[in-house]
Order: structure tokens, then sequence, then C-alpha cells
């Protein structure tokens, strides 16, 4: 595959392998607080069943899973814990940081004992703000996610800003189109390697 | 016998001799979390093995902490009716209860009679959200994975109701000192009685599928027995203690001024005392809390649902302590006031908490698979632990 890493694949090649990978994640429930029970009642519900989406949601370990939901609260002790199962995943691999706490600290901004955001200690790719978000958000942010992937250009995964569910331009988000737009345009000129 | 037999067989018992040896020699540790699905989250627990026997086991909480007793002092009241919905998440609305109870009490203030029974309506309703979904984590990690689904299947019915009401789905913050923040929608009451049908048809699946069956009992009955005595000293509260035949609940016991008082329910006992008697008594306070919502739905009386309360709240100086009986045992705020926007101090005295502290005791000698049958049993949130 090194190929692949160097973004010498053929495009149509490239255009399978990432529609193939989007529509069969293996997701890594990193549940720490309240939102681990609203992305249980997405993964493991009928009524939401994220399984249509082709998110298998139950890897034995984090190193079977190609992305990881951090949901909830996530304080000092618990960073290392993060980090460390972060690292052991596979590559490629993305995050999805669920909730306020993950996003930025939520309601415990002024804590002593919570980290200020997830993104501290890993990067995040897609972030679902709300405190916790309904698990149709979460679905969104898993379709965001899915799309991310399909437009990605393979030598350049890490680049780029984040995607923001349902963000107004005034919040920051950028609109499903622009979104489309923006990687569109990243996969025409792709940055010199 | 031929010599290469012979000389097989010696080999074999040597190498069944070395494997002794290094079993008995030195014990095992076996690390559970602080991510495992068995621990409700981010508990950790450290056992030390002897074969297939725990020798002891030792809890480490503390990978939830946020520091909820230093934030409330920075806090004012309004905000911390927001926080301290995210303590115990499964039931929030009953963590706000027993603060904003401590509060009107300092404040000399009571609550309109209407807006206490819709409290007692909204706080049974937590009480099943969170004991549903105990209901089909049990399962889970007894290895039936059909009755999770169950779960959240039937708990969206109750999560409606009160998403229906206050707007959030499990952090209400619907109570205010004084009284509520909203009246009813119109035709909530007969929706949430029909809810309750949907969950009592829960309560009659999940002991057809797993509570009755033969495996679920296998799995649980004799297993992590807590006897009475040593369960008060521990300090277990709620369905813990009640499973080892204590008869206390303080909805009946105490002098709340929510409505409890005019429903007619059932405290339910259990004399065992083992994981089964934990799960089982849990299942039958689904069924006594949906019919005391039965009850409150159909004679809710009229009238506000706010008392004269100033704009901005100041509390008086003074000491009060509310405790109620949450979903997970008996849940108290200490609240200390100094006249000033927000609480000079507050304790929080969360069940979870002393529900965990007795499981260096109830592991000692027990198999490594009844660990989580046990930890399951006697239910937890990490919230609820480490605030």
């Amino acid at each position: 595959m090194g190929l692949v890493e160097k973004g010498l694949l053929p495009k149509p090649l490239t255009k399978l392998l990432n529609t193939a990978r989007s529509y069969s994640l293996w997701v890594y429930q990193w549940g720490l607080a309240c939102c681990a029970i609203e992305m249980g009642a997405a993964f493991g519900s009928p009524r939401y069943d994220v399984m249509r989406l082709g998110v298998i949601p139950f890897p034995a370990s984090a190193r079977q899973a190609d992305f990881v939901c951090v949901s909830g609260t996530a304080t000092d002790k618990m960073a290392p814990p993060i980090r460390r199962l972060y690292e052991q995943m596979p590559d490629p691999k993305y995050v999805i940081s669920m909730g306020s706490c993950a996003n930025s600290g939520g309601p415990y901004w002024d804590s002593y004992s919570v980290l200020k955001g997830v993104d501290q200690i890993i990067p995040v790719d897609v972030y679902v703000p709300g405190c916790p978000p309904r698990p149709e958000a979460l679905l969104e942010g898993i379709v965001l996610l899915q799309m991310k992937i399909r437009g990605e250009d393979m030598a350049e995964r890490w680049r780029g800003e984040p995607l923001v569910v349902g963000g107004g331009l005034e919040h920051g988000g950028v609109p499903e189109e622009k979104q489309v737009a923006v990687l569109k345009a990243r996969k025409k000129n792709p940055a010199p390697a | 016998m031929p010599d290469w037999k012979k000389a097989a067989y010696v080999a074999a018992q040597a190498a069944d001799a070395r494997v002794n040896v290094e079993l008995e020699a030195e014990g095992m540790t076996l690390n559970i979390g602080p991510q495992h699905p068995a621990t409700h989250g981010t508990l950790r627990i450290v056992c030390r093995l002897d074969g297939e026997q725990v020798v002891w086991a030792d809890p480490v909480p503390g990978y939830m902490h946020r520091g909820y007793e230093k934030l409330c002092e920075v806090r004012n009241y309004p905000q911390i009716n927001t926080l301290v919905n995210r303590i115990d998440w499964l039931g929030s609305f009953c963590n706000e209860v027993p603060f904003i109870l401590a509060a009107e009490q300092l404040m000399e203030v009571e609550a309109p009679e209407r807006a206490q029974w819709i409290r007692t309506i909204f706080f049974e309703l937590g009480r099943q959200a969170n004991l549903i979904l105990f209901l089909g984590d049990v399962g889970t990690q007894l290895g039936a994975i059909t009755p999770v689904f169950l779960a959240f299947r039937d708990r969206e019915h109750v999560l409606n109701m009160i998403e229906a009401a206050t707007g959030g789905r499990f952090h209400p913050n619907f109570d205010r000192i004084g009284g509520l923040k909203d009246d009813l929608p119109k035709g909530w009451l007969d929706e949430t009685v029909s809810a309750m049908k949907r969950v009592e048809d829960f309560c009659d699946e999940v002991e057809d599928l797993m509570i009755g069956g033969t495996i679920f009992q296998q799995r649980t009955r004799g297993v992590g027995v807590i006897p009475a005595e040593v369960g008060l000293e521990y300090g277990l509260t709620g369905a813990n203690i009640r499973a080892s035949g204590i008869d206390w609940d303080l909805r009946r016991d105490s002098e709340s001024p929510l409505a409890w008082k005019s429903a007619d329910f059932k405290v339910v006992t259990h004399p065992d005392g083992d994981s089964f008697a934990r799960c089982w008594v849990r299942l039958q306070e689904v069924r006594e809390s949906a019919r005391i919502v039965r009850q409150l739905c159909e004679g809710l009386p009229a009238g506000p649902i706010m008392a004269k309360v100033p704009k901005i709240i100041k509390v008086p100086a003074g000491e009060a302590y509310v405790e109620t009986e949450n979903p997970l045992g008996v849940m108290g705020y200490y609240l200390v006031s100094q006249g000033g926007l927000g609480p000079f101090r507050l304790k929080i005295r969360t069940p979870s908490f002393n529900n965990i502290a007795i499981a260096p005791w109830v592991l000692r000698g027990v198999y490594v698979p009844d660990v989580i049958t046990i930890l399951a049993s006697l239910y937890f949130i990490l919230g609820d632990i480490d605030r």
C-alpha cells in the first residue's frame, strides 16, 4: 500500500477505496459520561440504528477500530488512557468528539480537573455540539465524517480544518454545500507532498 | 510401556508440575477498566487473582471527577441547578429535587401543591428512565444482548414524555426554587398514562425473557450475597439494601413535601441479598413507579405552579440538609449559605459512592465471571461516584 500513502494511486481507484472505507467504519465507543448514553441510543437502539450507515459499533478492541467516538467529559486523570488507546488504533484513524465536554470542557470549563477539550490530546475530525447532543446529531456527525473520508486525498489525511455539525456560519460552522466544494477544491489542487 | 511413551509421560508430568508451581508461586493482577463496558463508564478495578478466584479487589474511582463541590461555590443557584443534572445522568430530574428543596427550606418558600405533584411525576419518570436502562444493561453483562435493545426502545417512550414537557431528553433543568419552569402541555397526562402501559409491558417482557429465565438465575442466585448488617455498616442505600431485606424507603418514611404520600405504592424488599434479588427489586420498582405516575396523573390538582419568589435569588444564611430516595439510593445535599447569590459550601452525598464502597468486601473470594455479575447488580453510575 505504499502507493496509497504517497498519493500515487490512480484517481478512480482512490475513489473506490475511499467509498469502500467510508461505508465500513468500525467505531470504538469511548463512552465517558452523559453523552455515552446518547451514543448508546444512537448505536444500540432500534430507533436510530446506526448500522444502516455502514457503521459497526462493536469492535472487540481499539486495535480493530477505524474511528473513535469520544463522548463525554474527559478528565485529566482520563487523558493518558485516551491518548494511549488512540495510539493503539491502526491508521487511517478518525475521531469524533461528541458533546460540549469533549469539545471544549462544556459546563466544567472552569473546573480544576477537567480537560478543556479532547482536541488538546488527540486530533479531532468532527465536532458534535450539544449537552448532550441528540442521537440524530451524532448520526449527522458520522455522515459528515463519511463525506470527509470520501473526498479526502489520502496523502494529506490530516490537513484541513474540522467540520462542525449543524453550526451556522456565524458560529464558525460550514454549510454542507461549501464543505463539498471545499473538499472538491482540495482534491483538485492537492498540497505538495 | 515403550520408552518413548514413558519419556513423554515424564515430560508431561514435569510440564504440569512447572505450570502448577508457576500458578501457585505468584498470583496475577487483573486490571478491569478504566474503559470497560461492565464498569458503566470509567471505573477501574484492580483485582488480585489466585487462579480463578479474586483475592482482593480494589476500586479506583476518580476518572470522572469533575470537581462539583468546588464548582458549586462559584456558581449561582440557577446555574447549579443546571450543573447538578449531570451527576446521575440517567435520572437527571431526581438530582435537582433535593437541591431545590434545600434552598426552599432556607428561603422558607413552599412550592404550590400542583408543582409538588408534577415534581413527583418527573421524579418517577427519571427513576424509570434510569432503571429501565439498568435492566437492559445487566442482561448485556451476563451475555444476553437482546435486553439492552429492548431497554433502549422502551426508554424512548419515557424520554419522549420528559422531552415533551421540559425540552430536554434527559437533562430537563425544569425545577425552580418555588415551583417549576412551565406548566404541562396539553394532552401530556393522557400520553404519559399510555407510556406507562409501555413501561409495564417492558417489565413483563424482561421478566419473561431474562429475569425469570433459568440461565439468568443460575448466573445470579447466591452470587455476591450481602447480609443486611454488613450492608448497613457500609452505608448501602436504595434497592441494594432493600434487596437484603431492610424495609426502608425515604419516599414512604420521610416527611418530604413531594406527593408520594398521595399515591398508593409498595416498598419492594427481597430477603436474599444476592445479585438476583437486587435485579428483581429494581424490576419491581419500575412497576411500582409506573403505578405512582399513573395515580398522580389521574389525580393532579389544579392551581398555580410557581410561588412568589424574587427575581434575583439570594438564599438567607443558614444550613440545610435534604435527602430523597433517588433511583440509586439516598441522595442528599448539605447546603451552607451565607446570604450570597450562590452557596458558601455544598456537600453532595451520592448513593453510588457508598454502594461501590462495599465492592472490596463482596468481591473477595468470588470467581472472575462473577465480578462482572456483582458489579452489574450493584449498579453504580460513575458521575454519581466521582462527582
